[in-house]
């Protein structure tokens, strides 16, 4: 068994088949398509926005592309990719709708992670203590975060029903453990495997 | 060791490669894509760093309009730094104690390479206007025939900007199998009505000059005024209007109020006009019309065709842009990013936040030093199997 430092890599990790084609929409520093290209031989390609992101991906030797996914993805085909990956991007973005549904166009698959806003430490930060949660999966301070959608398991749940998403599946976990009791209240973050209807 | 001292007294420049020399070949002839022939054809060339055993590491890199085949390095004719010193050297992006780099002057230029300033041997007298049109295809098969006369089979990259960058473009066209990876930097897929628009203002400058005499002015007269003040337009499209304002402002030049003259008083008409000035003397006019025309020429192909010419290609690309470049706007190198991964080609793509313009990408910068080096390291691992 691999040993991941982050669980939701091994989550996505253990759902991407060898070899497949993977578009990773605000992939960050790479690390993730590092992992998939080396391990499991995926042909990747990332898409970030923040430049800096940019020459860390370059030095990992990671296929990358500078541009913005809120602008929707017109230079790719429908159904181009295996795999699209929305790895804690979508609450990033200003239009999550227009983004979800361009992944689905341009993927079989889409993969989509979050931070869960019904977690109980952030109901307490609010509810209780009446501030802006601020938790491991959410660092930041409410003037500086890059966050713009702060949503929960179960708003994106009756998200997908509504907009006719199919899910194959979610897990829910905090730190390394899977929640699967009352997972809207006790798990901190999200993944979600989803399929066009 | 004095002499290199006197000689660096002498000139001022100093760099790690030392002293670089412009050598040349000559082969019998081209075929031209207009269908004529030129012959002989002689490309004056340089090369940095040590061709290795497996004749695996060489690097070509194309220049610019007006860019020669001194890249780097201090010339011993002239004691001028290369165009591309920032990039090229021991240790730098272009790592010459690595790679074995070459960069060759283009067909129609006139430093060294044959083109319309050169002696017609049918005539015994300068080509002038009767040198045949050349394209940036003709270029790139000059190239080709450099590289094959080093005995390399295969270029591990091939690197420029703007028309250099087009040259990238063309020889992975040209020669799929011969280029492992490729490195077009602030240009396009083909060049637009705007970009034609200011090459042709350029050129219409230089042939309205009376000097310039039907381009038959060797040795009788030099069209200075029209080719200073293509090399002014030119300038104007290589800075952004921030980069502009930063230089100069509304700064008058030694002088504190206006002179309600037509003279040059502000800092940016002295600037282009100094511009202009050292330009003539380095740069022949004719050489200028034909290379801006073989860039208006510049058209790969419809994006379809080349989706399917570069389909499953193994190069890798590394494409560059300029967030302030208006002449070469990084929406055409997303134009080609976009070609090239519709074809499934391997492409990585930055915008590169600078306030220069299109010229920015000859000016010392660490994110394209870095994008380079990685990308280059990256790909030369792989390569070696490391």
């Amino acid at each position: 068994m691999r040993h991941f430092e982050r669980f939701d890599f091994k989550i996505i990790f253990d759902i991407i088949e060898q070899g497949s084609k993977v578009l990773d929409l605000g992939c960050g520093d790479g690390e993730l398509l590092r992992i998939l290209t080396e391990h499991k031989s995926v042909r990747g390609v990332g898409i970030e926005n923040d430049e800096k992101m940019i020459y860390a991906c370059v030095s990992k030797g990671v296929t990358v592309e500078h541009g913005d996914i809120d602008e929707g993805l017109p230079d790719f085909p429908d159904k181009f990719f295996d795999y699209v990956i929305l790895n804690f991007t979508l609450q990033e973005t200003k239009k999550p709708k227009k983004v979800i549904h361009e992944a689905l166009r341009v993927g079989e698959k889409v993969i989509v992670s979050f931070p869960n806003f019904a977690y109980y430490p952030v109901r307490f930060y609010l509810g209780i203590l009446g501030k802006t949660p601020r938790t491991k999966a959410l660092p930041y301070h409410w003037d500086e975060t890059p966050n713009l959608h702060y949503f929960t398991i179960k708003d994106f749940i009756e998200f997908c029903e509504r907009e006719n998403i199919k899910i194959v599946f979610y897990k829910a976990f905090t730190e390394h453990r899977l929640i699967k009791f009352l997972p809207n209240f006790f798990a901190e973050k999200a993944v979600f495997l989803l399929k066009g209807a | 060791m004095v002499i290199e001292l006197v000689k660096e007294e002498v000139f001022g420049e100093k760099s790690p490669l030392g002293y670089t020399e412009t050598k040349f070949f000559t082969f019998d002839a081209l075929e031209l894509e207009s269908g004529e022939v030129l012959s002989p054809v002689t490309i004056a060339y340089e090369t940095y760093g040590t061709l290795n055993e497996k004749k695996d590491n060489a690097i070509l890199i194309c220049h610019a309009l007006t860019g020669d085949a001194h890249a780097a390095g201090v010339s011993k004719e002239t004691g001028k730094l290369g165009w591309w010193e920032i990039m090229i050297g021991p240790g730098k992006a272009f790592d010459t104690d690595k790679y074995f780099v070459i960069c060759s002057n283009v067909i129609g230029g006139c430093k060294g390479s044959t083109g319309p300033s050169s002696i017609n041997p049918k005539t015994g007298k300068p080509y002038g206007m009767s040198f045949p049109v050349v394209t940036i295809k003709d270029m790139v098969n000059a190239q080709a025939k450099l590289i094959e006369h080093l005995r390399i089979e295969r270029l591990f990259c091939v690197a420029g900007g703007s028309m250099g960058g087009m040259q990238v473009l063309q020889w992975v066209y040209s020669y799929p199998n011969k280029v492992i990876t490729a490195i077009p930097i602030a240009t396009t897929l083909r060049h637009t009505p705007l970009q034609i628009a200011f090459n042709e203002v350029g050129r219409r400058a230089i042939m309205s000059d009376p000097e310039w005499m039907g381009g038959d002015y060797y040795g009788q007269s030099f069209p200075a005024n029209g080719l200073a003040v293509a090399r002014m337009i030119g300038h104007i499209t290589y800075m952004s209007d921030l980069s502009m304002k930063e230089k100069f402002g509304r700064k008058l030049r030694n002088k504190e109020k206006y002179g309600y003259d037509f003279e040059a008083e502000f800092e940016v008409e002295q600037y282009l006009k100094y511009r202009g000035e050292t330009f003539v003397q380095r740069f022949d006019a004719n050489s200028y019309l034909y290379i801006t025309k073989a860039i208006d020429y510049f058209n790969l192909g419809d994006n379809k065709d080349l989706i399917k010419r570069f389909y499953n290609l193994p190069t890798k690309f590394l494409v560059i842009s300029y967030s302030h470049d208006w002449l070469y706007p990084p929406y055409q190198s997303r134009e080609i990013v976009k070609v090239l991964k519709y074809a499934w080609v391997d492409v990585t793509y930055c915008e590169i936040s600078s306030t220069y313009g299109h010229d920015a990408f000859l000016i010392k910068n660490a994110e394209q030093e870095h994008l380079v080096t990685h990308f280059l390291n990256n790909a030369y691992a792989k390569l070696k199997g490391e």
